[in-house]
């Protein structure tokens, strides 16, 4: 095993069990914040936009599995969001108003307002129009139509930006939050009903304005304001007066969100804590209610800047980038997966790719790409030790994209000579040549038109072709060769899905290939015959990874919601382990982990070792064992191997968890070759797992050439 | 003297069917009970506290602080009190002997006992609820731990006494906490609450809803629930929790959609919650003594901090004017709505344990013992008040869990009062043992004690035991220890100091031993000559003038726990007790054993003005009680069973008055009252028949008017009004106003009285001097133009026949007039009837006002 630290950009050896494991800390990923959120009732998907420009769609009914990304573009800054229907809107300080075609992942229309710098954009209630609030202090109307939208009016210009808006739920009427008051427009005229004024925060300097961040229409007239001086407001609509005040912050309420029944407001403050109101009736059973202050939660250590109520659960984000579910334990009956507190730090995809047999790893960031070469150490030592490091890991490359839009994809080949990269205008392709230690890149400059940009990009192992996943989950194949690249097939699918394909997998023997969309639809094409050969039967979750077997060509995926299958391919079925699982169930705590697993790999000595990782554990499955009981104990390998010869048999179990490294972006493995042809280990030893198994000598002795690639940050 | 409050604090009698042969002397619960078991209330006009006070009730008035009266009927501990809805001036209490009663406060009257026969831990009464009360009694499975809140039906009979059968159960397993369980807003439901979950019955649909917390071990912090408070105008339940939180539970209707707010701010267990009476605030408390005044329905929050001791209870006065809070220390504190203290009433502070022994302070005749952390307190067991607190460690204490502080650990006065020893030591538990040994002198001009001299290693090892010379030639002190070594210490003995008394400070004098063997306890013979230092199972005799070693008396078996000198005509006596229970009296003319008996003496207190001698013995659980004369090995009187337990501590209290009692049984009992401490802290003492008796009549005098603030000197206020109108009854004629007469006398009584109330304890002075005036005024001006005093009882005139028959009626119902202005009336010489009443009308009225104030 390899550490390599952070700090000192050095590489340390440790051998743990059966694997040496480089444990590279250099990848400085870097989440951005989050600015909005927009959660979709109907569909319950949920649409996160972030600081960089970024939106990602989380489908919350699958255990809220980060679907989509639509990557960010410089300059690009969102607001806030708004569904439609299902149609995606944003808008944003550049003072555009975009789209966004979540087929494509890319922004499908972009209208300028005119008025400046938008903050809001809100439709109203009937979906027939969009109103968006400037920087100049106009409400602007938009109306949708079937194929854009369409500049309709101006309400009265009012002095001072506009900062948020809430239609009623009648649509006839708007408020809109501004510096230092509300103001309330009627649609049909167009002209302000009420004005509220907004006082200051105690103590605070005459000149400083009290921003109102948010605002919230109720039915029932009520209006609900959050501002800069740290308060709740309620209003009555009608008269025009304050009807109470929550002094909720020393700082800013920065957003309020509404449950669809409106009994429920949370509010995102600047301290990191989302504040929930109800609405209760102080005696119980009385009608006169009024809205109390209930519950506030703190996981955020910094700036809420988006909340969203999804019915059962609270939905917030901010500065420190993580997405947080809260569910409302009095919307659930049980306890289960659903009522337990989530937290999304880390994409569900990877933004990592491994050159196998060349050592190299190609670090994505949003604008720029990495490649560096792994440390060197002497493998030898008693599992657990740290080795001393020879080489340490080494930089080759940075590379920036041209223009101002994030990368979506990027791949390097297993042989460490191809470098691609896609933004959602354009692919590129790179020769890299390693002449000693001179590391040169070309850039292949005559692509064939198809290859114009891909959602996600694919070498096959021996680094021959190119697989581009395109339009309408398509794929187009290239065949690369020294100094040329042609356009050999494309696939398609025979459902005529036209969802994003967001995962490729190339069998080892070139033979196959595989192809995950977001309508759940796994595709399995033949590269020999280039014809679809198969297509894996749909199931209900998302793909979040999947692989193809090396020996065997079993095509094994793990699903948003912690399922596993094992497809045979040849078989055109479900192998027999397989259907095992599914007969006898994953264990609970199995599926009780609330990250998806986001990478499969195979342990290139023993076809039966499985290995899948997520944020926060990384697991082998060996298929030789017994599965275990869905509640029995989950036994972990360091008891077990404490236990005495017979017990141990007795309950060893095919999951073997180690979950020593956190977080986890990425794991791989180099062993290009299989060591010792795959030697099966005797029974006994089966517990060896990375980090579980650290003092077993002789597994050391046999386990020199295998290594694993553990990429945190 | 404040007749009150000797009337009413020697009443309880401890009845646990304990009554001594002739019931002449009972085990009594007096001065020093805890007052902070339960929460107090303060009466519908904000005039009087109520608390439970061991088997008692106690009526403090809020104005004065002063205990104006005492509920005594009950037969064990009082466990809750509660206004009657029905009725303000009639306040329910029930007991763990199994009784409800029912009293009337103002009036100290018993008006209804109620038997559940169940032992009651709380009571709780709504005005929705009339004629019931719920009470928490243990469930009858047998378990001791699990209770149950029920509703005892009260039966509508006039007897005085009644069954109360009708029982019937609302809450099953409730917490057995009085402050875990609270009525909800006007009687609708009950909440309660018990480790994690709390249960909220809704009396109208009869149903339960529980709600369950999950727990959460978070660094260390728990949630159960701890205690509740329910707002008394909205649906809102306060519970406060172990980890220091408050959650304001709303929406408890549905088991689902209920909902909670947290409040945060004590660090620690929240011990006790309240709403005041509009439900504008809910009042916190908790081991940080700070009161917490939270805004309802925002996150604001008022703190009184320092309030003394850890919070136990708070509650609100009705009018929302007062709040009150009970501290862990045994106190009391008022504290107005504002949040500011306006009164303390302070109880014996007892701590776990008390490490010094009792003593008693020559000087003011307090009782000295532990009291705050770190300081010595004075408690005048007379008035059941506490005088002050002397800090000996001189050290902040700071409250931590398991942090080391010094202790005080011994103390002991000289015979005059003018030298306190202290020892105080920390490091028993963690660290080294450090001590020091402090000795204090009696300031006049600032009436209490100051550090003269610290010793910090006065010996090598602790300190075992410590005694002053009784002699009143030499300040000397003795101090034993576990390095086998005892020491002498002499004022001033060190040559090189000064001369100045005042500057001159303690030394060591004398160092001796005894074959290495360890001392455990000295003591003087009455008159100081000798000095007693057992060395284990050996007695040594020292002539401390000389350190001579002039005897060694050894009777194994058995090391010596207890050593004293005989008093008095028994002073040639000696009397120990070791470890094999073996009680010796030695004659120290003969050296040799006079008596021995065995028993298992663990405490022997002689007393300081008789030869008495008390001796406890622990028997079967039992403590029983022997006093003898140690020139007789017969004991003079014996009680069996004093007490459940240990008696940890015993001291004689010498009387002020010496009591008169006959009776050959318990006239041991005249010089000196015998105090002892149990090891459940109850301070008990004994009380003699005629000392009951004496009590009863004072306190039979003793009712109060509704108008004024009760104090002493309202009360002989009191008593004088009653007296004027009894005459104005009787003598309807326009001359009723001559009856303000006889008050005269009294008046002079009265400032008596008035000047030997501490000034703390009167009313304002503006108000006091008001009516005290007016008081005079009035009758000197109408004795200008009517009556005289006595003589006119003597004369024959007939005009003022109907004078002298209203001097007759109020001399009845007079308790004790002062003759002092009748006899010098009688002396003067008989004139004639005219010069008679030109000399009365001028010179009576002076005369009068003289007397008075020679009298003052």
């Amino acid at each position: 095993m390899i550490f390599t630290d952070k700090t000192k950009k050095g590489t340390e050896t440790r051998i743990m069990g059966e694997f040496k494991v480089h444990r590279v800390r250099f990848f400085d990923y870097m989440p951005s914040g989050i600015r909005a959120i927009a959660f979709n009732q109907q569909t319950e998907i949920m649409a996160v936009a972030r600081l960089d420009g970024s939106v990602e769609i989380f489908n919350f009914s699958d255990h809220l599995f980060q679907e989509k990304v639509i990557p960010g573009k410089e300059q690009r800054s969102i607001e806030a969001l708004c569904w439609v229907g299902e149609r995606l809107f944003s808008a944003g300080l550049s003072g555009e108003i975009i789209e966004f075609d979540l087929h494509n992942l890319r922004p499908k229309l972009t209208i300028d307002a005119y008025g400046g710098p938008i903050w809001t954009i809100t439709v109203n209630p009937q979906g027939t129009h969009l109103a968006v609030g400037c920087e100049d202090g106009t409400v602007k109307l938009f109306e949708v139509l079937e194929d854009g939208i369409q500049f309709e009016r101006n309400l009265d210009r009012k002095k001072g930006r506009i900062l948020s808006l809430c239609w009623h739920p009648s649509g006839t009427k708007i408020a809109a939050g501004m510096m230092d008051m509300i103001c309330m427009f009627d649609i049909k005229t167009g002209h302000a009903i009420h004005r509220l004024l907004v006082d200051k925060a105690r103590g605070a300097p005459k000149n400083q304005e009290c921003v109102v961040w948010s605002v919230v229409y109720l039915a029932d007239d009520t209006v609900i304001s959050g501002d800069s001086a740290g308060r709740v407001k309620v209003w009555d609509a009608h008269t025009g007066t304050l009807i109470k005040n929550h002094d909720v912050t020393k700082w800013d309420v920065l957003t309020l969100s509404l449950s669809q029944d409106e009994t429920s407001l949370v509010a995102g403050t600047s301290e990191g804590t989302v504040v929930q109101f109800q609405f209760l009736s102080t005696a119980l059973g009385q009608e006169d209610k009024e809205w109390v202050r209930t519950r506030t939660f703190k996981n955020h250590t910094h700036d809420v800047r988006a909340v969203a109520e999804a019915g059962s659960a609270i939905i917030s984000g901010g500065m420190d980038t993580q997405l947080v579910v809260r569910p409302l334990l009095e919307k659930h009956d049980v306890k289960s997966q659903a009522s337990a507190l989530r937290k999304v730090q880390f994409p569900h995809r990877r933004l990592v790719s491994c050159a196998k047999k060349a050592q190299l790893v190609l670090f994505q960031y949003p604008s720029h790409l990495e490649l560096w070469r792994l440390g060197e150490s002497e493998g030898h030592g008693t599992p657990g030790d740290k080795l001393p490091v020879q080489r340490n890991p080494e930089k080759l490359l940075q590379l920036k994209t041209k223009g101002e839009e994030h990368i979506c994809c990027s791949a390097v080949s297993p042989c460490g000579g191809w470098l691609a990269y896609s933004t959602t205008s354009s692919l590129r392709l790179y020769k890299v040549q390693h002449e000693n230690n001179n590391i040169s890149i070309t850039k292949m400059s005559k692509l064939p038109k198809v290859l114009h940009w891909a959602h996600q990009l694919c070498f096959s192992a021996d680094s021959s072709q190119l697989f581009a996943a395109s339009a309408n989950s398509s794929v187009h194949v290239v065949s690369l060769s020294a100094n040329s690249c042609k356009h050999k097939h494309t696939f398609k699918p025979k459902t005529g899905s036209t969802q994003p394909i967001h995962l490729l997998s190339v069998s080892a023997d070139g033979q196959w290939l595989a192809t995950a969309n977001s309508d759940c639809e796994i595709h399995i094409y033949s590269l020999t015959t280039l014809k679809s050969h198969c297509k894996v039967p749909v199931y209900r979750s998302g793909v979040s990874a999947m692989a193809i077997h090396p020996t065997t060509n079993n095509l094994f995926m793990a699903h948003a919601d912690q399922q596993v299958f094992e497809f045979s391919i040849e078989q055109k079925q479900y192998t027999d382990w397989s259907r095992q699982v599914q007969r006898v169930g994953l264990h609970f705590k199995w599926l009780e982990r609330d990250t998806p697993v986001t990478s499969v790999t195979f342990n290139p000595r023993n076809p039966a070792h499985i290995i899948l990782h997520d944020m926060y554990m990384f697991c082998v499955i060996d298929q030789s064992l017994p599965l275990p009981q869905k509640y029995s104990q989950l036994y972990n390998q360091l008891t077990l191997k404490s236990m005495p010869e017979q017990e141990r048999q007795e309950h060893c179990h095919a999951f073997k968890v180690c979950k020593l490294f956190q977080p986890l972006m990425c794991v791989g493995h180099d062993g290009g070759s299989l060591p010792g042809g795959g030697r099966a280990l005797p029974a006994g030893h089966h517990g060896e797992t990375p980090g579980a198994s650290q003092t077993e000598e002789e597994v050391l002795r046999r386990s020199e050439k295998c290594h694993m690639v553990l990429i945190s940050c | 003297m404040c007749p009150c409050a000797a009337g009413s604090e020697c009443i309880a009698h401890d009845n646990d069917g304990k009554m001594v042969e002739g019931s002449e002397i009972r085990v009594v619960r007096c001065g020093g009970s805890k007052i902070n078991t339960r929460s107090p209330i303060i009466t519908i006009d904000s005039r009087f506290l109520l608390c439970v006070s061991g088997d008692l009730v106690k009526v403090y008035s809020t104005k004065t602080k002063e205990l104006v009266r005492v509920l005594e009927g009950h037969t064990n501990q009082v466990t809750g009190i509660a206004l009657n809805p029905a009725n303000h001036l009639q306040v329910y209490s029930c007991s763990v002997d199994g009784t409800i009663m029912l009293w009337d406060f103002m009036d100290g009257i018993l008006i209804k006992t109620f038997v559940v026969s169940y032992p009651i831990c709380a009571l709780y009464v709504s005005s929705k609820h009339q004629g019931v009360i719920f009470s928490v009694i243990p469930i009858a499975s047998g378990k001791a731990e699990s209770f149950q809140l029920v509703a005892v039906h009260l039966p509508r009979a006039v007897e005085v006494e009644v069954d109360a059968p009708e029982l019937s159960a609302v809450i099953t397993d409730v917490s057995a906490n009085p402050s875990a369980t609270a009525f909800g807003r006007e009687g609708e439901y009950l909440a309660s609450a018990k480790g994690l979950q709390l249960s909220v019955y809704f009396f109208r649909k009869q149903k339960t809803y529980r709600f369950l917390l999950t727990a959460s071990d978070k660094k260390g912090a728990k949630n159960g629930f701890s205690c509740v408070a329910c707002h008394p105008k909205e649906d809102c339940i306060a519970t406060g929790h172990e980890d220091g939180k408050i959650r304001l539970w709303r929406n408890f209707n549905h088991r689902k959609e209920y909902t909670y707010t947290t409040i945060h701010w004590h660090h620690n267990i929240v011990n006790t919650l309240c709403f005041t009476p509009e439900g504008t605030n809910l009042l916190s408390g908790g081991i940080e003594s700070v009161l917490i005044q939270w805004q309802y329905g925002d996150n604001k929050k008022a703190m009184l901090p320092r309030l003394g001791g850890a919070i136990t209870h708070v509650s609100a006065s009705p009018d929302g004017t007062l709040y009150c809070t009970c501290h862990s220390d045994n106190k009391i504190t008022l504290i107005q709505s504002s949040i500011k203290v306006c009164g303390i009433i302070q109880g014996l502070v007892k701590g776990d344990a008390v490490r010094t022994d009792l003593l008693i302070d020559p000087r003011s005749k307090a009782l000295v013992l532990n009291g705050k952390p770190g300081h010595l307190q004075f408690y005048n067991l007379k008035h059941d008040r506490h005088l002050y607190n002397l800090d000996i460690v001189q050290q902040e204490y700071i409250y931590e869990e398991g942090l080391d502080q010094y202790e005080v650990v011994m103390a002991a006065f000289d015979s005059t009062g003018s030298w306190l020893a202290t020892v105080e030591e920390r490091g028993l538990k963690l660290s080294t043992l450090e001590f020091s040994l402090k000795l204090w002198a009696y300031d006049k001009t600032t009436q209490s004690f100051s550090l003269n001299t610290t010793v910090n290693a006065a010996h090598d090892d602790r300190i075992r035991s410590m005694s002053f010379c009784p002699s009143s030639e030499t300040t000397m002190l003795v101090t034993t220890s576990k390095d086998g070594h005892f020491k002498a210490w002499l004022l001033g003995a060190d040559v090189d100091t000064e001369k100045d008394s005042d500057s001159a400070s303690w030394s060591c004098d004398f160092v001796g031993s005894y074959h290495g063997l360890l001392p455990t306890r000295c003591s003087f013979s009455a008159d100081g000559s000798l000095l007693a230092v057992n060395f284990r199972e050996v007695i040594t005799l020292w002539n401390p003038e000389t350190w001579e070693l002039l005897s060694t008396l050894c009777l194994p078996p058995g090391d010596i726990r207890e050593l004293c000198f005989g008093n008095q005509s028994c002073s040639k006596y000696l009397l120990s007790t070791t470890t094999k229970n073996m009680l010796c009296c030695w004659n120290l003319l003969t050296c040799s054993l006079e008596w021995s008996t065995s028993m298992d003496v663990v405490l022997l207190k002689p007393d300081p003005l008789s030869e008495n001698v008390v001796a406890f013995s622990k028997q079967d659980g039992h403590t029983d009680l022997f006093v003898f004369k140690p020139s007789e090995p017969r004991p003079l009187f014996t009680q069996k069973a004093v007490c459940m337990g240990e008696v940890s501590r015993a001291i004689f209290v010498p009387r002020s008055e010496l009591l008169d009692s006959c009776e050959e049984r318990s006239q041991w009992l005249n010089r000196s009252q015998l105090y002892f401490l149990t090891e459940n802290m109850d301070l008990l003492t004994l009380c003699t028949k005629t000392e009951e008796e004496r009590m009863a009549a004072i306190s039979k005098q003793l009712v109060a008017d509704k108008s004024v603030a009760v104090t002493p000197f309202y009360l002989l206020l009191g008593k004088h009004r009653r007296q004027q109108e009894q005459q104005d009854k009787l003598d309807d004629s326009p001359h009723g106003r001559q009856a303000e007469r006889p008050a005269l006398p009294q008046g002079s009584v009265a400032i008596k009285e008035l000047l030997h109330t501490p000034a703390h304890v009167l009313p304002s002075a503006s108000f006091l001097c008001s009516m005290f005036v007016g008081s005079l005024l009035t009758s000197t001006t109408d004795n200008k133009n009517t009556a005289d005093q006595p003589p006119d009882e003597e004369m024959d005139s007939e005009k003022e026949e109907e004078d002298s028959e209203g001097e007759e009626a109020t001399r009845d119902g007079q308790v004790d007039p002062s003759n002092l202005q009748g006899s010098v009336v009688d002396r003067m010489p008989r004139l004639s009837k005219t010069q008679e009443r030109q000399l009365r009308s001028v010179r009576k009225t002076d005369y009068s006002w003289l007397s008075s104030l020679a009298d003052a």
